[in-house]
């Protein structure tokens, strides 16, 4: 699906309303995983406004596409995503993380609709994919399962022994994708624990991988057309993204992993997130 | 129930285990939604006899338990009923963060059968004892436990597990069991204790491998001492039957437990919150095993040396028959 110039600029558009009610819920909500939020962001935008085949009006529809958003802790961008699309009142962000609201920071199956798993502890999400994946095949369904994992979560060994079972089992309707934003907890992924070379590890695990720019809807786009045609392995998306994507003093800093923002920082967020989608807009 | 039933005369050539396997493959000749899942244990968990039979619905992960149970939950997250097999021990810890958050915190119907559970792989030694298991589980919200006597009740455990949403772990022996009930049909139900003998002077309420030997002390008790023995199959841990623990306070002053785990968390601790928050207390004794790392031998000698045997039992309630629950404002020959 080659993506045009006028369907860019309204995925930009899209993005960039995103990007700032991110901002808004890490308000309201006191702090919050801003920076792995906004590094996937676009991630989220092409997924949700292009690939997934879902109806928010009847989140458990059987045939949907499934999304698990493995790397939990980024709800904070992912609500905002889920409230656009209609799944639930935007209202309720206001209450994101408050008590005894149904948003948390890790969100829950069982209380927001339109999220397929809850996710938190890392790890996780790719071997519920490729249970979703293979009941797919079992029951003759043609839904996919998209997994969105972190780069510092390929740490946990259960991501290697998913992997390891998506190449045995050929699992081809599930597209992996991993936000390679390069900053964990504690520091930059290479200094905290080695994942280079990344995409050799996926590739040793039987994966066919795709290297691409996770702010590039043209690249991300390009990625995910191959990985659902590919049915000889499946396939890992690498997405190189920015940690704090969009706001010039969160950019590439592992620091910006959890966060809160006073009304100061606040107006920097949206003056550093007009600029950006400026600069995006023309270059599409 | 499902309406299968079992005998022993049709199943006494099989391990507790294996009539775990054969249930699951009657199950599934019904039930098409069942799928099976293992980690390189097919055969030693008899899960591998579905496998066998439904090539296509099982999947063996290769030893990655973590990566199972996560699986188990995305197939039972899309209507799916997984039957997830491993040892008791990789079951309750080294999967138990999927267990715990994929499985238990999303409610899923994931049915898990741990095999090899207590001192039953006894040469093996404390690597894959598992005297632990109940206890950890039972904290799981939404996770019911059961430990079944033999594999008659297995047998219904299976049934009935299948029969009830949400998960259910399953906690049985290696290899074969004493045989306590001779068909499937004596009106088991989860939650619900079995009462196989009456007695007012004491109850032993004991649950897996241990209530075969709590039956044969209440023949030596009865016909030697003349104490009369209430046993009681305590199958379920959780939710564990309070009404029949409260009726044995009651009826005999005097109850003892008897499990094949450690004294710490499991059937002895259940029965004793019920006692404790009921405010109706009694003389009580937990049998199992200290809190100690276990030695390794025949299960039959473990469960000797640890005296959640027969002469063990035996042993245990006389003496407890020599202390009397007091109800006096007395604490000096207390505290």
């Amino acid at each position: 699906m080659v993506i045009n110039n006028q369907e860019l600029l309204l995925l930009e558009d899209k993005a960039h309303e995103l990007r700032n009610l991110c901002v808004d819920t890490v308000m309201w909500a006191g702090a919050g995983h801003i920076g792995g939020a906004l590094s996937s962001m676009d991630i989220f935008t092409i997924l949700y406004y292009k690939y997934l085949k879902i109806d928010p009006k009847r989140p458990d529809w059987p045939d949907r596409d499934r999304f698990i958003l493995s790397k939990g802790h980024v709800g904070v961008g992912y609500a905002p995503v889920l409230a656009d699309k209609g799944y639930f009142d935007k209202e309720l962000l206001k209450e994101y993380n408050h008590t005894g609201s149904s948003l948390g920071m890790h969100l829950d199956s069982a209380k927001v609709p339109g999220v397929d798993a809850s996710t938190g502890s890392l790890g996780h999400g790719l071997p519920m994919a490729i249970g979703m994946a293979l009941a797919a095949r079992l029951q003759n369904k043609q839904y996919t399962t998209y997994c969105l994992l972190g780069d510092g979560e390929c740490d946990e060994g259960s991501v290697w022994e998913a992997a390891m079972s998506a190449s045995h089992f050929n699992v081809t309707n599930l597209v992996t994708i991993i936000d390679r934003n390069k900053c964990m907890i504690d520091g930059p992924t290479e200094d905290v624990m080695k994942l280079e070379p990344f995409a050799d590890k996926w590739r040793a695990f039987g994966f066919i991988v795709k290297e691409v720019d996770g702010h590039s809807f043209t690249q991300l786009s390009e990625a995910i057309d191959y990985a659902l045609a590919e049915k000889s392995a499946p396939v890992a998306i690498i997405a190189n993204t920015v940690k704090g994507c969009g706001i010039d003093f969160m950019e590439g800093d592992y620091r910006w992993h959890y966060g809160g923002l006073d009304s100061e920082k606040i107006e920097q967020c949206r003056e550093s997130l007009g600029r950006y989608y400026e600069k995006r807009c023309k270059e599409v | 129930m499902g309406g299968m039933t079992y005998t022993m005369i049709e199943t006494s050539s099989l391990s507790t285990a294996e009539l775990y396997g054969q249930v699951l493959c009657d199950l599934a000749e019904i039930h098409p939604d069942i799928v099976g899942l293992s980690a390189d244990l097919a055969k030693s968990t008899k899960i591998g006899m579905f496998g066998d039979k439904y090539p296509h619905r099982f999947f063996n992960v290769g030893i990655a338990e973590q990566n199972m149970f996560g699986i188990a939950a995305g197939m039972a997250k899309s209507g799916l009923v997984p039957f997830a097999s491993t040892f008791a021990i990789f079951t309750s810890m080294r999967g138990l963060d999927q267990v715990h958050t994929d499985i238990c915190y999303q409610n899923l119907n994931v049915k898990m059968i741990g095999t090899h559970a207590g001192l039953s792989f006894g040469q093996a030694g404390s690597t894959h004892h598992c005297t632990e298991d109940i206890s950890i589980m039972r904290t799981m919200a939404n996770c019911k436990v059961i430990v079944p006597a033999d594999g008659m009740e297995t047998a219904n455990a299976v049934q009935a597990a299948y029969e009830t949403p949400g998960p259910v772990y399953i906690r049985i022996n290696r290899g074969f069991d004493q045989r306590l009930y001779p068909n499937t049909g004596y009106g088991f139900e989860i939650g619900k204790a079995v009462e196989l003998t009456e007695g007012t002077d004491v109850t032993v309420i004991a649950c897996g491998s241990c209530v075969f030997q709590a039956v044969e002390a209440a023949k030596i008790l009865d016909s030697v001492d003349g104490i009369k023995v209430m046993v009681l199959d305590m199958h379920t841990i959780k939710p564990i039957d309070r009404e029949a623990v409260l009726k044995a306070v009651h009826e005999t002053r005097r109850i003892i437990t008897v499990e094949d785990h450690s004294i710490i968390g499991g059937l002895g601790s259940a029965v004793a919150e019920v006692m404790a928050e009921s405010g109706k207390a009694c003389a009580f004794m937990r049998l199992g095993i200290p809190d100690i790392f276990s030695i390794i031998g025949l299960h039959e000698d473990l469960m000797a040396h640890y005296k959640i045997d027969t002469n063990g039992i035996v042993e245990n309630v006389r003496s407890l028959m020599g202390r009397d629950f007091e109800a006096d404002e007395n604490w000096d020959d207390e505290v």
